[in-house]
């Protein structure tokens, strides 16, 4: 039988693409792992999935792995993935993009493909800060957090990922950690299997910026205390609000049915025919 | 017998795109392109095709992008303030080698400008919008019948060459309605991106060939490729080592520069024996024409010059059309500041003096208005 590293062994571009660039104990490289394994246990065909970034650390992603791959402009990769999608509807496509990239720049890509209903898996990788570019605050930097632009604190509030995407629109919606790693195997999983809109936050650690501007420790201690955290959505329900403060939730907010967009296109198409 | 219809210009571009095979457009409204959007928006479906009206004018053209690199022919309409949304993917564009085709269809500016008054007050923006080092390629019909033909002949250029073209119309093409003899189906040449043959895994999507040109893959047709906006190797993959980003920048530059004299089409009558020449495009270039024919009415020696690919320039094409010992003057005529004349400047001979007619109001060039400039001139 496979080690879980083989399979992601097998879809990797070595001699072309590597090394990479993050940081040693990034949480990304997990996320990555985790795309690979879902996509292999789905079984999909290589050549049918195209997967679709923008700017950052995460980003960087699709370069290593072998399938039809797009880099595109910050914040943009949303809008090249429609493209896309509507171009070669039986694709699977699959962004990688980091918080900055989809909420700050790309916050209208993301609300106006969440309201389509394209079928396409967006997957977050979250670390709360821009890496590439040296530690400035994101959308999701929690209020009062440091970055080398909030020298004071942060003085904006936060996105709530999953919030934003079911009040956009979305069809699965989704939240793991990059210490859960066997749960966000299938969360992705999921998201990828959904015919819709689907959004998974991948809560990771940028210890270089994030975790030392805020004294919150090296890689394994951020990763550690995501397991401290962390409360599934099941556990939390039975909880009263005070035990809930400053945890994170985790598992599926959201799975629900809803017609898809290229498939509604598809239909016009169909119907316009012969007239 | 050929098919005669009353058309306004952003129809046109409709008729050339279904003609040109257009799979693929995303849009986003902005007059006076807007015709554009809709036509297509009721046209495409019915041949199988796909329109989507996206958020912003950054979606459009990213979304073009993505559905070109897919193997959709594309394209996206826009004015001003648009293009100038457009212009950071467009250079994506420009460096990832993807074939797409960008209407402008000019208004006033800068900014909101004038949203249904006509101007070229962006046609240094469709050379040099966008960041970095490339060559764009740019045409600008002046009727509505022509307008057909180069729709078409932009998505040939962008499929042949793998790049964007502009396709630069002003408010006044754009919404005039004319006379138009429609081509015969099968009499204009369609052009399609060169598919790569070699096996997929030999495939090298940005190879540095002989002739500059490479093969495009489609997505999800079994080639694997990466595409990124950033400096890369004939793979794909990104590099920042001199000799490959010189080899990259330099086939952006070849691959085009190369083939200036396929590219650029300009049209000249009566240059043989001509003492003043009018340099004019788009609407304007039939005020010019008019008052060229007013002027040789009273003897006097005025030929025209009608760049209809305004980008790149074909310099030799230039030197050889003002290179008369008689030709004393050119006119450059333009509804901006003057633009167009510096470029004109630079390839005109030494001894050949430039003068620009350039208006800015709002309102279009009048014959009588170039009439008196060759007068003034002369």
């Amino acid at each position: 039988m496979l080690q879980k590293s083989d399979v992601v062994h097998q879809y990797l571009r070595p001699k072309k693409a590597f090394p990479n660039v993050w940081c040693p104990g990034c949480g990304i490289g997990i996320v990555m792992g985790c795309l690979v394994r879902a996509i292999d246990t789905l079984q999909l065909n290589r050549d049918d999935v195209c997967l679709v970034s923008g700017i950052g650390c995460s980003s960087r992603m699709p370069a290593y792995l072998d399938f039809n791959t797009l880099h595109t402009t910050h914040g943009r990769a949303l809008a090249f993935a429609t493209g896309v999608k509507l171009a070669k509807p039986h694709m699977k496509v699959i962004v990688i993009t980091g918080d900055g990239d989809a909420l700050a720049i790309g916050g209208n890509h993301f609300i106006h493909s969440a309201r389509r209903n394209i079928d396409i898996t967006t997957i977050v990788i979250n670390n709360m800060i821009y890496g590439m570019t040296g530690g400035q605050f994101s959308p999701t930097t929690p209020a009062d957090s440091y970055a080398t632009t909030s020298p004071y604190g942060n003085k904006e509030n936060n996105f709530d990922i999953p919030k934003l995407a079911m009040g956009a629109g979305a069809t699965y919606v989704a939240r793991g950690t990059v210490y859960h790693v066997n749960q966000l195997d299938e969360l992705i999983e999921q998201a990828i299997a959904k015919r819709g809109f689907s959004v998974v936050e991948a809560f990771s650690n940028c210890h270089t910026y994030y975790g030392r501007l805020n004294r919150a420790g090296d890689a394994v201690k951020m990763i550690e205390d995501m397991k401290k955290n962390v409360i599934p959505l099941k556990a939390a329900a039975k909880l009263p609000p005070e035990k809930l403060e400053g945890k994170m939730l985790t598992g599926v907010f959201l799975d629900l049915e809803k017609p898809e967009y290229c498939d509604r296109y598809q239909e016009l198409i169909d119907s316009l025919k012969g007239k | 017998m050929a098919e005669v219809r009353l058309l306004q210009g952003n129809e046109a571009v409709v008729e050339g795109a279904l003609i040109g095979g257009l799979t693929f457009f995303a849009g986003y409204p902005i007059t006076p392109s807007t015709e554009v959007a809709e036509g297509l928006a009721r046209r495409l479906p019915k041949v199988g095709g796909k329109f989507i009206q996206m958020e912003d004018e950054i979606a459009s053209m990213a979304a073009i992008i993505g559905a070109s690199c897919a193997g959709a022919k594309t394209m996206t309409a826009t004015s001003g303030p648009g293009f100038s949304l457009m212009q950071e993917n467009l250079g994506y564009a420009y460096i990832a080698e993807v074939p797409c085709v960008v209407v402008n269809v000019q208004r006033g500016g800068p900014s909101t400008g004038l949203p249904t008054k006509v101007s070229q007050a962006d046609t240094m923006q469709a050379r040099w919008g966008t960041h970095g080092d490339y060559v764009a390629i740019a045409v600008a019909p002046q009727s509505v019948e022509e307008t057909i033909r180069l729709t078409v002949r932009a998505m040939n250029l962008a499929e042949d060459y793998r790049t964007p073209v502009i396709l630069l119309l002003d408010e006044v093409l754009g919404h005039m309605r004319e006379k138009v003899v429609m081509p015969d189906p099968g009499a204009i040449k369609i052009i399609d991106r060169v598919k790569p043959t070699v096996p997929a895994n030999w495939y090298k999507p940005f190879e540095i060939t002989p002739s500059f040109k490479s093969p495009m893959a489609a997505f999800g047709e079994g080639y694997r490729f990466h595409v990124t906006g950033l400096t890369h190797n004939e793979e794909g993959f990104p590099i920042s080592d001199p000799k490959r980003t010189f080899d990259k920048l330099n086939k952006l530059h070849n691959k085009i520069m190369r083939y200036v004299d396929e590219i650029c089409e300009i049209e000249t009558d009566g240059m043989a024996d001509a003492h003043v020449a009018v340099v004019a495009y788009g609407s304007v270039a039939r005020a010019a024409k008019q008052a060229v024919m007013m002027a040789r009415h009273r003897r006097m020696k005025v030929g025209q010059v009608r760049p209809i690919t305004i980008w790149p320039t074909n310099e030799k094409k230039y030197h050889e059309i003002f290179g008369s010992k008689s030709l004393e003057v050119i006119i450059v005529a333009e509804l901006n500041q003057g633009q167009y004349v510096t470029e004109i400047e630079r390839v005109a001979p030494k001894h050949v003096k430039v003068v620009s007619l350039a208006r800015f109001d709002s309102e279009l060039i009048t014959p009588d208005q170039i009439l008196e400039k060759i007068k003034e001139v002369r």
